[in-house]
């Protein structure tokens, strides 16, 4: 990256510098919090910003910047592996529909259909009616309602790659299917998928919060920003500090993370300005 | 008083200027042609003159229509040119609202140009004018043919009566027998109108054959400007010149002499696609190659001829193996195939040259790469042989070895053209389908990639089948013509023999439809 | 041949929604019913006696094959008959009926506030392009679509209710007690689903109208003689309006889903009271009725955006024209 690069794309760094910067804070909380986050001590509770707790305390005394250094990892990681989940799974669909195309590209149609027929709260849901609440559950949540995104922005990026004359060249030269997607199909929706993922990222974090204060996301003695909120919500009309700490921090990451999808979009392919938050419902 | 006057024009993008200090005059009752390559700044000036430029432009200079600077104020000049000036684009598609029934979007027209009251009369007399049927006012664009929209779009530039029409490359997008019935239209409107036309084409014929007046632009200059007949006739641009040279093709001389025995013959192909449609309701089946036979001996070179949607294009991907047929059969050189079951030795041996040379390499990969992909056909090949192979198609073409480190962007249009015949020419192959080769590139251009074609033909032994709808090209390159309409092939003949006499109807729309040489 | 058609292709969605509707009641079906473990042990517990549980599973009709019981439930569900729920002895339907009533105004309040505030937003931007309009209207969008719902629900009961003391901190009215009441109960809720909703949609609308200021018609229509907003408003919105619709779609199923987040803020008991409930309680039967609720609620909306869309865009129905 250089200096004309960042000029030309100031909101790309901005909002990647942000994000890497809470995602740094987040790491940093595996071997270094100001405070354990599981020390609780009543006698300190409710404090607001102060000397010792820069971000104050909450209602058992806990060191709230401990607690969102280790909640930000938290949601970071359940969004992440929500992620991976719809790219690893979504991803190969959707380029399989496009490199086959006939029988197998109506079965993933159909296939994403389903999915979307199921929103993240209903897979929770589910989930938590069989094995109980918890982190994995809220991934696969969230993995779940990714697939049918990445499948078909795959599918839709590689859908416009293949009309191009270079993937019937390749034909010609006798590559197969699998070969097509890999060499050809891939590479060129990357950035596609590169966007896609931010996005869906800052999506993930937002679902975990939701699915954590509902309770059905992350569990105690863990933590994590929306179980912060949880942990607010019967106290924030008598301590509104409490959650505002949590939300301020998602608020910040999530902007972080759009404002880089959209400068990553902007800087990669100004083709791609169509794609963005269409799947921004969840 | 001229009707359009533009003094020292010049429109710049981000610093970069597109046109500059352009200066012409369009006299009333003109037709003024501008003909330029892509990229010349030809359509940006008539953008200009309309007050249609982005944003995003900076100009400088003056524009002058009657005499008077165009309004600064939006809506006076918007109100302006929906009097005065109607203008017609390339893409009849696209410039029309999908949403809307071209009646509605004429009427549109009719209201803005405050003749509503006469709007009911109007609009069937318009349509008529331009040789659409009162019954189109209700379609949808998509509902119309390519030639069909243009008529409408036409319709809707003449509703205001304005004294200038603008029609930038009006037919460009359109095949050739659509192309020249749109021509003699706006020709035949103009006399009638007596309006001035400002007439935007990379096509010197159709330049020549319309317009009294021309210019011709390279690179945001106009390079020279004048009567037809003193510019075309007598040059004094050298950039005219090579223009006017690359618009007459002549024949390539055929220096080998084709063998009688039959490299690939097509033994009663056909391609049946189902329609859309369900049970009862189903469509019949459309057959877009229907029973086709033809063979092409050993160092021939055969054109496929044929308006768009005959059926030459499924032809030629089941020949290269792309498409499998669904009756019927090829042989190449003794071994039967249907399409895409052919093996990859006999794949080696034929290959293809896409129209486009922007879209025929894959961007993120290196020319290098790109072009030794064939190469799999053969087997492990190792690393020697493979550079070997590569050097010797590079060479071949004119090219350097050192270029192929490089990724498509950095490469010219023409440059890209030479190295898609490169690649095809890497297994080599004995049959090489020639898929529109120079049609997507700038006139200038197109001379140097034929004569290179002949060339390797010679040097080569190769056997073509050129697919193309360009009658000249044709006439320059092959040995024998094949016309093709509706999935089958209705003449076949030299080229001295069918275009000097031809017989079937079609062939003779195709031969009426060709624009006159230029001087 | 055009009316063919759209009957055609009516059909064919409406096939494509039965068939995910059945797949996705039979991935329900599977995951609680037929999973390692005994449903009747599941829902009374560990330390349940062997003959309660053999009662209970006499009285769910779980010996019966099942096959049986899916098709069982499937045809039940089709005459109405979701089940009775095992904890609280009620028909499902008629719990999910009751949560209904609070969940479904609140999606539509969601929505229609959403569509009032953000496609104008969007528009405006789209128009104004690159001015400081289009900037401030951006950067509000970005800050909307970051801004978790029912967070967002709890800075407004700060403000309207503890400060100002406008409106009610939360809990339900029923509608035939006093529907103004019922109606201001339902206000902060609406706003918060409403938030991120409208700034998507802005974000959307705006997308779409750019990309279609851009295109050749814009221009055509510049050239008969309208300024550049009058062409972009009389061309431009109708056709940004297609892509707009399907995000709609998306989100009114989404919003039904996520109400349940935000009903939990304001203590209205809506489906997902019911839902955590049933769980808490481990009464499957009403979980399975919900979840297949909410996946209806989906599906159909999807299908009423699909037939919409062929209605609206004419080169969907007349192909073959």
């Amino acid at each position: 990256m250089t200096w004309g690069a960042i000029r030309q794309h100031p909101s790309l760094y901005i909002g990647l510098i942000a994000a890497a910067a809470f995602a740094l804070l987040g790491l940093i909380s595996l071997w270094w919090t100001p405070y354990p986050i599981e020390q609780i001590a009543i006698a300190r509770r409710f404090h607001g910003p102060m000397a010792e707790h820069w971000l104050g305390t909450d209602h058992l005394g806990r060191d709230m910047l401990s607690l969102v250094m280790s909640g930000t990892l938290t949601s970071f990681v359940v969004a992440a592996l929500g992620v991976l989940i719809g790219v690893g799974l979504g991803v190969p669909m959707g380029l399989a529909a496009v490199a086959w195309g006939g029988a197998l590209e109506w079965l993933v149609l159909r296939l994403s259909d389903l999915t979307f027929a199921f929103p993240a709260i209903v897979v929770a849901i589910l989930i938590a009616a069989l094995a109980g609440p918890g982190e994995t559950n809220a991934i696969i949540a969230i993995g779940v309602f990714n697939i049918p995104v990445f499948a078909r922005v795959a599918r839709g990026g590689a859908l416009a790659v293949a009309t191009q004359d270079f993937v019937a060249a390749a034909r010609l030269a006798g590559l197969g299917n699998w070969a097509i997607a890999v060499r050809h199909l891939l590479p060129n929706i990357m950035s596609l998928l590169i966007v896609q993922g931010t996005i869906q990222l800052s999506l993930g974090i937002l679902a975990e919060a939701g699915l954590s204060y509902i309770g059905l996301g992350t569990q105690p003695p863990a933590t994590s920003l929306g179980l912060m909120l949880r942990d607010a919500q019967s106290l924030f009309l008598i301590h509104p500090w409490l959650s505002v700490v949590p939300g301020l921090t998602i608020v910040f990451v999530v902007i972080a993370l759009n404002i880089a999808g959209d400068g990553l979009r902007d800087a990669m392919d100004p083709r791609l300005r169509r794609e963005g938050l269409a799947h921004g419902a969840g | 008083m001229a009707l359009v006057e533009l003094a020292d024009l010049t429109i710049a993008f981000g610093g970069r200027p597109a046109v500059s200090g352009l200066s012409l005059r369009i006299e009333r009752g003109d037709r003024f042609g501008i003909i330029g390559e892509s990229g010349s700044g030809k359509s940006l000036t008539a953008l200009a003159i309309a007050g249609l430029l982005p944003e995003t432009a900076t100009v400088s200079g003056e524009v002058q229509f009657d005499g008077v600077p165009l309004p600064a104020d939006e809506r006076a000049l918007a109100r302006m040119r929906g009097k005065r000036i109607g203008m017609v684009f390339q893409e009849p598609m696209t410039a029309l609202n999908p949403l809307m029934r071209i009646g509605e979007q004429i009427e549109e027209a009719i209201a803005l140009a405050e003749l509503s009251e006469a709007a009911q009369t109007l609009l069937p007399g318009l349509l008529g004018e331009v040789g659409l049927e009162p019954g189109h006012a209700a379609r949808f664009p998509h509902q119309l043919s390519g030639g069909q929209r243009q008529r409408a779009m036409i319709a809707m530039a003449l509703v205001s009566q304005p004294e200038l029409m603008i029609a930038d490359e009006p037919t460009s997008a359109l095949d050739v027998i659509t192309q020249r019935t749109v021509l003699d239209l706006i020709t035949e409107i103009c006399t009638r109108r007596h309006m001035t036309l400002l007439f935007i084409s990379h096509d010197i014929r159709a330049v020549a054959a319309l317009c009294s007046r021309v210019g011709v632009m390279r690179a945001g200059k106009l390079v020279e400007q004048g009567d037809t007949e003193a510019v075309l006739g007598a040059p004094k641009a050298d950039y005219t010149r090579r223009l006017l040279a690359a618009s007459r093709m002549d024949r390539q001389a055929a220096l080998i002499k084709p063998h009688d025995r039959p490299l690939l013959a097509v033994k009663n192909l056909s391609r049946v696609y189902q329609q859309a449609g369900f049970w009862f309701w189903r469509n019949p089946p459309l057959r877009a190659v229907d029973e086709v036979s033809f063979e092409i001996g050993a160092g021939e070179c055969v054109a496929l001829v044929g308006p768009s949607g005959c059926g030459k294009t499924t032809l030629a991907r089941m020949i290269v193996g792309l498409d499998s047929a669904s009756e019927g059969h090829m042989v190449l050189d003794g071994s039967p195939y249907r399409g895409r079951d052919l093996p990859p030795l006999l794949r080696a041996g034929l290959s293809l040259v896409f129209q486009d040379p922007f879209s025929s390499f894959d961007p993120r990969m290196s020319m290098g790469d790109s072009l030794a992909e064939p190469l799999h056909l053969l087997g492990r090949l190792s690393g020697e042989e493979q550079a070997a192979r590569l050097r010797e198609a590079v060479e071949a073409v004119g090219l350097e070895t050192g270029m192929l480190k490089r990724y498509p962007h950095e490469f010219s249009g023409g440059q890209r053209q030479r190295l898609a015949i490169a690649r095809a020419l890497v297994t080599r192959p004995r049959l090489v389908v020639l898929d529109e080769p120079v049609s997507a590139l700038d006139v200038s251009l197109r001379g140097e990639v034929l004569h290179l074609l002949s060339r390797l033909r010679a040097e080569h032994g190769l056997s073509y089948l050129i697919i193309s709808h360009d009658l000249d090209m044709v006439a320059a390159m092959a040995d024998r013509v094949l016309v093709m309409e509706k999935g089958r092939i209705v003449e076949e003949g030299t080229p001295e023999h069918l275009f000097a006499a031809p017989q079937h109807r079609l062939t003779r729309a195709l031969m009426a439809a060709r624009l006159p040489d230029v001087a | 041949m055009g009316v063919t058609f759209l009957a055609l292709y009516f059909f064919r969605r409406f096939a494509g929604f039965a068939v995910t509707l059945f797949v996705a009641a039979l991935i329900i079906f599977l995951l609680l019913d037929l999973l390692p473990g005994d449903p009747a042990r599941f829902i009374l517990g560990i330390n349940a006696t062997p003959e309660a549980v053999a009662a209970l599973r006499d009285q769910m009709g779980l010996d019966a094959p099942a096959h049986e019981r899916f098709f069982g439930w499937i045809g039940g569900m089709l005459t109405g008959d979701f089940g009775i729920s095992t904890t609280q002895r009620l028909p499902v339907s008629q719990l999910i009926a009751e949560r209904m009533a609070v969940t479904l105004p609140l999606s539509l309040i969601a929505m229609v506030v959403s569509i009032a505030v953000g496609l104008p937003m969007g528009i405006l931007a789209a128009m104004r392009r690159g001015k400081a309009t289009d900037t401030a209207l951006m950067v509000l969008a970005q800050t909307g679509v970051a801004i978790p719902n029912f967070w967002f629900g709890m800075l407004l009961t700060l403000l309207f209710s503890v400060t100002l003391r406008w409106l009610p901190t939360g809990g339900f009215i029923p509608w035939d007690e006093d529907p103004g009441a019922t109606l201001r109960g339902l206000i902060l809720p609406g706003l918060a689903l409403a938030l991120p909703q409208a700034s998507i949609l802005a974000r959307v609308m705006r997308t779409a109208l750019v990309d279609i200021t851009e295109q050749d018609f814009i221009r055509t229509a510049r050239a008969k003689g309208l300024t550049k907003s009058e062409a972009i408003w009389r061309h431009g919105v109708r056709n940004a309006l297609l892509p707009v619709l399907t995000i709609l779609g998306l989100q009114f199923a989404y919003l039904i889903a996520g109400t349940i987040i935000v009903e939990n803020v304001f203590y209205l008991p809506g489906l997902g009271r019911l839902i955590f409930t049933a769980i808490s309680e481990r009464d499957l039967v009403l979980v399975r009725g919900a979840t297949i609720a909410l996946v209806l609620v989906t599906t159909l909306t999807m299908l009423v955006v699909d037939l919409t869309y062929a209605l609206v865009d004419p080169r969907l129905k007349g192909r073959d024209a």
